[in-house]
This record gives C-alpha cells, structure tokens and sequence, in this order.
C-alpha cells in the first residue's frame, strides 16, 4: 500500500513538473516607466493567483515568470534571453518601445511569440520575416492621434499647437499628429519640446501663446505633462488643451487639480468604462477587469495600463487552448510555433480596449471605431466626452 | 519678441538661475573643503519635498529609514564616545518624525533635519573613511550614491510627481508668484548668510582655512574631519531648503533632481569649481540661457545649456596651472 501511494506521489510531482506552462513577463516595474509597469506586473500578480485556485488552462498550470527591465533596453533584452532559455512557450512585455524594439530580433531569432504593451506602430509594422512572431495589445500613436484630429475638426479648431517631451514619446506623437493634422486641414503652427525633468517650460509656452493657436495639444506621459499645461493657464492661455493618453493615470488628476480642469484626451474605453453606452462592445470585459483589480489593490487603483497587461493574457489563454490540442509542449519549438499561428487566428475578441482582429499583415488587430474615445476631465474626475462609434 | 516676452523669460531665468546658483555654491563649498564633486545634491534636494509630502499625509517616509540606518553606521564607524552624537541625532530625529506627522509647523523642521542628517550621515560614512582618496575616487564614490539614492528615491516615493501646498499663493505680478519671491528672498538671504558665516565667524574663518590649505588647517588645530561634516550639512541644508521652497513650483519627483544638480555643476564649472562670485554669475547665466533657448529652440535647450561648458573648460584649460596628482 505504502509503495503504491509512493509510485503515485513520483507520478503525480513528474506529470506536474512537466505539465507547468511557462510564460515570460517583462515589464518595467522600476525606471522612468515604473508608473506603466507596475499595474502590470500588478494584473499578472493577480492573474497568477486566480489561474493557482481555478487550475490553469486546460488542466495544466501555468507559471508566468516575471522580470523587471528597469526601462532599460538592455535589461530587458537579456531579460529575453533568460526567458527563451528557460523554456517559456510565449513572452509578454515590456513596457516601453525602445525596449520592445529591442527584444524583437531575440524572439524572432529564438521563435517564441511575443506580444508586447508597449505604444508604438514600429513594434508590429510592417509584419517582416522578424515581426512575424511580434503581436501587442496597445493603442498606436496613430489611431490616438486620429481621435485627437477628429475631435478637434468637430470643434471647428483650424490653428493647433504642439509641445512634447524631447524623446521618442514626444517625437513619436510630432509626427503622427501632425501628418494626421495637416491631411484634414488643420494647420499645426507652432511645435515646442521640453524634457521629462524640466523645472520650468516658461519660452516655449511663451511661444505657442505668441502664435495664438486655437487649441494646443500636449505630447507627454504621467505627471510631467502637467507643467506645460500649469504654465499655459498661468500666461492666460483660453484655447482648448489635449493630452495624449499617457496621462490616463490618477496621478495626473491628482498633481494637475485645478490646473488640468477641462483637460480633452483620447483613452481606451476602459478608463471610463462605467460611463460608456450599454452595449459597447468591451464595457462588460472592462468592467470586470475593473472589479477583480480593484478587489485585490483597492478602489480606485486600476489603471488603463494594467489593463493592456490583461488584454495580452485575453489574447494568449485561448491561443494556448488551441495551441494545445494541436501539438504537445514538450516538442517546444513546435509549440511555440504553433502558438503563434493560433495568436495570429485570434478574430473579434473582446478585450477591455477594443476588440482584437489578428491577420497576416495586422498584428495590433484593434479598429480605431472601438479602441479609442475622447475623455473630459471634470470636477477631478475623467468624463466621457464622445465614443466614435 | 517684445517687451513683455522679454520681462516673462529674464523672470524665469531668474528663478532657475538662482536656484542653480544656491546648488553651485553648494558644491563649490564642498569640493573647496573636502574634494567631493557632491552630486547627489539633487537627490538629497528632492528628499525634503517628498519626505513631506509624506509626512503631512501621516506616513514615515522613507527616508527616516535611511536616516536612521546611516546614522547606526556612523555610529558603529566612531565607536566609544563618538557614537553618542548620532545615537542621540538618531533617536531625536525618529522622535521628531513621529511627532510631526499630519502636522506641518513641525514637518517642516523635521524634513529639514532629515535632509541635513542625511548629509552630514553621508560625508561621515561614505567619504571620511577614503578621506585620502583621488578627486576620481571620490567622484566614483559621489556618482555611486547618486545612483544608489535615485533607486532609493523610487522604492520610497514612487514614480511619479509630487505637489506641495506653496507656502504664499497667488501673484505678485503676472509672471511672478509670491512663491517665486520666497525662491528669491530666500536665496539672496543664504548668500548674505554665507558671506556673514564666512567673514565673521571663527568656524566660517576656519573652514575656508580648511578649504585654502588642509594640511595648514590641521597644523592650526583645525580638524579636517569635522570640516568636511560641516561643509555637508552647510550644502545640505541649502538644497534641503531650496527644495522645499521650490516644489510647489516645479513638481517633486525622484528623478527631478538629477537635472538641478547637474545645472548647478555646470554653473560652478564656469567659475572654475572654485570662486563663490563667479558660480552665481555662472548660474544666472545657466539661468537666462536656459530661459532663452527654450524659447527660440526648445528641440535644442539641453545640449545648447551644456555646450556652455566647452568655451568655460577651455578657458580654465588655458590658464591652468600643474596642480597636485
């Protein structure tokens, strides 16, 4: 008897061990980027907890192995490295552009799937023999840009100008909005940069106000986009000001107060989740995304950050069930390969920031109609202020 | 241009001019006395802001602990009778921070001993015990701490920016906040303060004595280390104070700091690391360039303000003499 209960206790520990799907997580859970990746890490904290107590996915665990990058490039590509080598079916991550542009030749050269959070259009386009294996979750610049210009013709603006950080966030944002901008006749006629850690952006705001445009538009992400806007109210600036939806984080509401009152900016659907029409196609995904983080982190915690973390897990879990019942982890160059085909099958998946729809040459997948809306900020709070739907 | 954009960037470049200048006369002072390049001045600047952020909302911040660990340091470092003084600093400082939480007449104090602790802890843990060292050394050293406190700035504070209530709201005239004019009175009292400390005081006489010639100092009875402890808190205090008048304005966060300290380099570096008169100089010109350039090309603004260090680096290039090492 005593044997027996043995020989199934070595069977029961090997079937296990070798049953635990890895996946590789990198974000930047300290750095510049910290206030971005922390819910992230956050969401697959979480999802680890909720995947331990409901058994995994088709009757396998899986263990997400998380690593930090610090929001450096390098970090986060001998994060990579680690990851491929320890045998993880897909990678997650990370968080900024520079290091997801960097970890791409790693996977592709490694064939390990991977779906990146963070913003730019470079990551997934075009779909080269290396981008073949990139997917990601987040909004580009583009179809932000695109809300933003919309917006702006609804309002009848004709004169815009632009102050953004001096790095890729900044120039990245120049550059769309600007194209977009000029191709439905509205005419940028003033373009300021300023840096993350300035004290003070007293010339350049003196500028855009000498030019009188109708609306500026802020191209900044966290807290140091409230400068800008602090000193356009201070010179007497009256125009319309837009953020980009790197402020979509309480700490903006909460350093900006008074001074970012009537703020318009474009945001994933989840920020204001609560408020969109019945029926929008992510309200009910985003809202219970918004209710299990805010059970485990507190009221008032989730942030549309996080949110593209869970959006990346929406996507894999039922890839990895597909992927399984046609091939076997153990052949794992196989399976990853496998995994990839069943990521790019996905097709009108809900997640909290639009619906996803893979294909051969479209590896973001989201429409620009479900994935962005204008948002208002009101009385410190975010309203919405028109759906494009 | 006209006349009003003129008067709103001399203004700005003003106020960031003299806060830059309140940082090269830190440093100066510092490098002058004990041959450490301070630079994490700007982290121990963007400690008093959040530290009481912290406190005010009835948290310990950080800090304290750090505080506390360097002042246990310090303590094992000196052994026998040496160590009452930071045990003692210690406790009062964990005491005050206790006391202070929610209540802002004694924060400001409290994070204003911190800071100052902190940087006397500092000299006395890190740089007393390689006081003979290489001026590369002690860089090494002062870069490695600048680093270490950042990260520390993070776990402690988080990523984001901070706001302050300003002491004064409101504006004097357009442009100008009451705010900005405590930046400013406050300034021209340490300069004053410092020029007084250093005229008429023994300590001040003895320490610019340290600072000429530390081998005659120690000749003369001077001790170099309590010098050096001094200089620290001096510096310290400056930025701890400038910090916490500056934040309502600029927003703290722990990354803020780096950039300030660095301007404040630049700005000593153009009165050649050793002349109080031309750092101030130095760093209104920091200032009003800074001012300017972000107005007429603001893409450039970073790399224009530290070009400035070419033409000063070969002026001091030019008139050097062969100096010790």
């Amino acid at each position: 008897m005593r044997r027996w209960l043995a020989v199934a206790l070595v069977l029961a520990l090997s079937a296990s061990a070798q049953e635990v799907l890895k996946v590789g997580v990198v974000v930047s859970a300290t750095g510049p980027a910290a206030s971005l990746g922390i819910p992230e890490r956050n969401t697959f904290l979480m999802l680890q907890e909720m995947l331990d107590r409901t058994g995994g996915v088709a009757g396998r665990k899986v263990q997400f192995v998380i690593l930090d990058d610090a929001s450096d490039t390098t970090q986060a590509v001998r994060n990579t490295r680690r990851l491929v080598e320890e045998g993880v079916v897909a990678i997650v991550g990370t968080t900024t552009t520079p290091a997801s542009l960097g970890m791409i030749p790693v996977v592709a050269e490694a064939k390990v799937p991977m779906i990146s959070l963070a913003a730019s259009k470079d990551i997934i386009h075009p779909v080269d023999a290396q981008r073949f294996w990139v997917f990601k979750t987040p909004q580009t610049e583009e179809l932000m840009a695109r809300a933003i210009v919309a917006d702006m013709v609804a309002r009848g603006v004709k004169t815009v100008g632009y102050i953004g950080f001096n790095d890729a966030y900044g120039e990245g944002w120049a550059r769309f909005f600007e194209a977009e901008a000029r191709a439905k006749g509205i005419q940028v006629v003033v373009s300021e940069r300023y840096a993350r850690t300035d004290t003070s952006v007293t010339g350049q705001v003196l500028r855009i106000i000498a030019r009188r445009p109708e609306a500026v538009l802020i191209g900044a992400s966290g807290t140091p986009a409230v400068l800008p806007q602090r000193t356009l109210k201070e010179r007497g600036y009256t125009g319309l000001i837009y953020q980009t939806h790197g402020v979509a984080n309480p700490d903006f509401l909460r350093v900006g107060g008074q001074d970012v009152e009537g703020t318009l900016l474009p945001a994933g659907p989840i920020l204001v989740a609560e408020q969109l029409p019945t029926g929008y196609p992510t309200k009910r995904v985003a809202l219970d995304y918004i209710q299990r983080y805010e059970a485990k982190y507190g009221i008032g915690s989730y942030s549309t950050f996080g949110a593209h973390a869970w959006d990346a897990w929406l996507i894999l879990r039922p890839a990895l069930e597909r992927a399984l019942r046609r091939a076997d982890p153990k052949d794992l160059a196989a399976f990853r390969a496998v995994l990839r085909d069943e990521i790019e099958a996905t097709r009108n998946l809900a997640a909290t920031h639009g619906i996803f729809t893979f294909s051969k040459e479209d590896h973001l997948g989201l429409r620009f109609e479900d994935t962005a809306v204008m948002v208002r900020v009101e009385g410190g709070r975010w309203k919405l202020e028109r759906t494009f739907r | 241009m006209d006349a009003t954009i003129l008067g709103f960037l001399l203004l700005d470049g003003l106020q960031n001019g003299v806060v830059y200048g309140l940082l090269a006369l830190s440093l100066v002072l510092v490098f002058a006395v004990t041959r450490v390049i301070l630079v994490p001045i700007g982290e121990l600047l963007m400690f008093a802001p959040l530290s009481l952020v912290w406190l005010l909302e009835g948290k310990l911040p950080g800090t304290l602990w750090l505080a506390l660990a360097l002042g246990l340091a310090w303590a094992l470092l000196s052994r026998g009778r040496g160590a009452l003084l930071p045990l003692l600093g210690t406790a009062g400082l964990g005491l005050l921070f206790l006391l202070a939480r929610g209540v802002p007449p004694l924060a400001y104090p409290a994070v204003v001993l911190l800071v100052v602790y902190l940087g006397v802890a500092t000299y006395r843990v890190f740089f007393q015990p390689m006081r003979e060292a290489t001026v590369l050394a002690f860089l090494i050293m002062a870069v490695g701490l600048h680093v270490a406190y950042m990260g520390l700035g993070l776990v402690f504070f988080g990523p984001e920016q901070f706001r302050p209530e300003p002491l004064l709201r409101g504006e004097v005239v357009v442009g100008l906040s009451w705010q900005g004019v405590l930046v400013l009175l406050f300034a021209l009292l340490a300069v004053l303060g410092l020029y007084l400390f250093f005229r008429l005081s023994l300590f001040g006489k003895a320490l610019l004595a340290a600072a000429e010639n530390r081998l005659g100092a120690r000749l003369s009875g001077i001790p170099p280390e309590e010098a050096g402890m001094v200089a620290f808190g001096i510096a310290s205090l400056l930025a701890g104070l400038s910090g916490l008048l500056l934040a309502p304005l600029i927003n703290a966060a722990y990354f803020m700091g780096f950039m300030l300290g660095l301007k404040g380099f630049v700005a000593a570096i153009l009165g050649g690391l050793s002349s109080y008169p031309m750092a101030l100089l130095g760093a209104l010109l920091v200032g009003f360039f800074e001012s300017f350039t972000s107005f007429y090309a603001s893409a450039y603004k970073e790399a224009l303000v530290f070009l400035l260090l070419v033409p000063a680096l070969f002026y001091q290039s030019l008139r050097a003499r062969a100096v010790e090492e």
